[in-house]
């Protein structure tokens, strides 16, 4: 059977459609300002049993198209396990949002945390940074991994940390310093909330920022753990919700 | 037959206003209380009304914010809200407000609402050690007997507070009973009609009244039970929220809760099963209430180990599937504290738990939701 699962998150939508477990196929497309139209554009040609959404758009997709939802946080974990079946704690951190979550050996979530309040520490606050220092934000880790010394950045408001931002760059600081100091920001933060969360073994880090080089090395440093990268980790939650589908199905 | 009981309690609430007129055009008084720790014992005693006062809503919180910092507990800005802007009529009836050095916020909000209405302020000792607390904690008791005296024109003797205990203790037991029936599974309440219930109640000028209704609320819940009659069923999952107190207007977590499917059974807090106790009736009366009021569990007394025993207990007692921990923004007291409380819960009881910090405006509704259903995913 085909199943479908859709992440309509607040910066972008996923989709992935599985068949018996293999990825078939995935999409994505920015939000905007019409969810639901840009998840009906995705799908509009896709075949599947059955489809399942996550996301903050859930609720709206569900009285739209009378779709069963889940929560992101179920979904990325299910999904985690989909990539990675020894995974036990998954970071994601997405555009405007992130979460950690732990589970025990079946896959069953049994502790979360998620900042979905500010832009602090997700990918929103890295594009903000980007522009501010005159970079492209698929290069910025890029170039933060150029630095050559470590730069603190106190703020982790966005709006303080853009002033901040701006005074060191009046100040004659390198770029590629202080974006290596924001990228140490964000896992500062990432590195807190996991070790509330879960206390050891390898972190499956999903989401947008995890194509960022520099984050995923600067945590592994900070938190001295393994890091788990899926191919696609932005999918991660859609083909979580894709698996969680194919097993809610009662006709298989 | 539900409906009839919950419509009776709006009808004796909105006549309630004027039984309490009634009661003050007669020479009596009315005193305003905020918190659990000051018996309401002795308002009765002085044939008084005790009203609580805590503020539950959002409407004055932007008053409050003249002049009090916006980074407060809501509990805090509302109740003084009420008071500033003029819309509570309880507060309007109150001839004298008492209160309690609670927690940091609440205690310096009161030295400002002093201005509005006279606040008589009891120093509540942070610790519940009998030896070192207990003697000056019994003589702000009988300081706030004088007080009350010389308020209200009676003298409140120690055959008034011996009444004034029986009653209160009945009163007492008819909500333990009431919030009893939730023990039953399924349950034949929403979390919502109990916090209805119990707010509503509070209120009542008259006590017997009050009492008579909790009751026929409970028989009318054992009916329901034996006839397994519940909006819900066997699989709907059973939570306990723990925390600060909750009351009509601050009951969105409650309602949110609800709406993803699950049922409120029990709440350990001080609008809830905090107020379960007896006051021992053996005793000297002064001495009993010093002593049973300084025992109560809220987290500004350090050590708070009375919640863990509470929680223990009710845990089991109301075989619930998770806890959520509420913490009002602001309130340094229960925010620590959840720490122990998640300990407990996540590793004595190996049971989902939730700890959210929210105030009483509804922004944050759907970030609150999806930690909720995510949580009872979990179950
Ligand atoms: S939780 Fe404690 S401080 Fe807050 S209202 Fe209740 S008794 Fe007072
Ligand atoms: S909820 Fe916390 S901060 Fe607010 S009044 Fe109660 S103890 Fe104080």
């Amino acid at each position: 059977m085909i199943s479908a699962g859709i992440d309509i998150g607040s910066r972008s939508i996923e989709i992935a459609v599985l068949e018996n477990g293999t990825i078939l196929e995935t999409r994505k497309s920015d939000t905007g300002f019409d969810p639901i139209g840009q998840a009906g554009k995705l799908l509009h040609d896709l075949k599947f049993d059955s489809i399942m959404a996550t996301g903050y758009g859930r609720t709206l997709f569900e009285i739209e198209q009378d779709a069963p939802t889940v929560t992101e946080i179920k979904a990325h974990a299910r999904g985690a396990l989909y990539f990675f079946p020894e995974a036990r704690t998954v970071l994601d951190i997405g555009g405007q949002d992130s979460k950690v979550i732990s589970m025990d050996p079946s896959g069953k979530v049994s502790r979360f945390e998620m900042n979905d309040r500010c832009a602090a520490g997700t990918g929103k606050f890295l594009e903000i940074m980007a522009t501010a220092l005159g970079f492209s934000i698929d290069t910025l880790g890029d170039e933060a991994m150029e630095a050559e010394k470590d730069l603190i950045i106190n703020s982790m408001c966005t709006v303080f940390a853009e002033s901040e931002v701006t005074s060191l760059m009046a100040r004659g600081e390198n770029p590629r310093e202080i974006a290596k100091g924001l990228h140490m920001a964000v896992v500062k933060r990432a590195a807190s909330m996991l070790r509330r969360v879960s206390a050891e073994g390898p972190v499956v880090f999903t989401g947008g920022v995890a194509n960022n080089p520099c984050i995923a090395r600067l945590l592994a440093r900070e938190i001295k753990r393994e890091i788990w990268i899926p191919d696609n980790p932005e999918m991660n939650g859609a083909v979580g919700a894709a698996l969680i589908a194919a097993e809610n199905c009662t006709f298989h | 037959m539900k409906e009839e009981l919950l419509k009776k309690l709006q009808q004796i609430t909105e006549q309630n206003l004027l039984d309490i007129e009634a009661h003050k055009e007669k020479g009596n008084h009315a005193i305003g209380f905020y918190c659990l720790y000051a018996p309401t014992e002795l308002a009765v005693a002085a044939d008084a009304i005790p009203l609580p006062l805590c503020g539950t809503r959002q409407a004055p919180i932007e008053a409050a914010e003249e002049v009090l910092p916006r980074n407060l507990c809501p509990l805090i800005k509302s109740s003084y809200g009420f008071a500033a802007t003029d819309t509570c009529p309880f507060f309007k009836f109150s001839d004298i407000i008492v209160a309690d050095t609670t927690c940091d916020g609440k205690k310096k909000m009161f030295e400002i609402m002093n201005d509005i209405k006279p606040v008589h302020v009891l120093q509540l000792p942070q610790n519940q050690d009998t030896l070192i607390s207990l003697p000056p904690w019994k003589a702000e008791i009988e300081k706030l007997i004088t007080v009350l005296e010389k308020r209200t024109d009676r003298p409140i003797t120690t055959e008034k507070i011996k009444n004034a205990i029986s009653l209160m203790n009945r009163e007492r037991r008819a909500k333990k009973r009431l919030m009893d029936v939730t023990k039953a599974k399924p349950s034949p309440l929403t979390g919502m009609e109990l916090v209805e219930i119990l707010f509503k109640t509070g209120f009542f000028a008259d006590k017997e009244k009050g009492i008579d209704l909790m009751n026929e609320i409970s028989d009318l819940c054992h009916k329901l039970i034996e006839g397994r009659e519940s909006p819900y069923t066997d699989k709907t999952p059973r939570i306990l929220m723990t925390g600060v107190p909750v009351g009509l207007g601050s009951d969105k977590v409650v309602k949110v809760i609800e709406q993803c499917g699950a049922n409120v059974v029990a709440f350990e807090n001080c609008s809830g099963y905090k107020q379960t106790f007896q006051v021992d009736e053996t005793k000297d009366p002064i001495m009993a209430l010093a002593e049973q009021y300084l025992s109560i569990p809220c987290s500004v007394m350090s050590p708070n180990q009375g919640r863990m025993d509470m929680l223990k207990e009710m845990i089991t007692e109301f075989s619930v599937d998770g806890v959520v921990d509420l913490t009002w923004q602001a309130c340094h007291t229960y925010n620590i504290e959840s720490f122990h409380v998640s300990k407990l819960v996540q590793d004595t009881f190996g049971l989902p738990f939730l700890h959210l910090e929210t105030d009483y405006s509804e922004s944050d509704t759907e970030q609150l939701r999806v930690r909720i259903q995510a949580f009872l995913e979990m179950i």
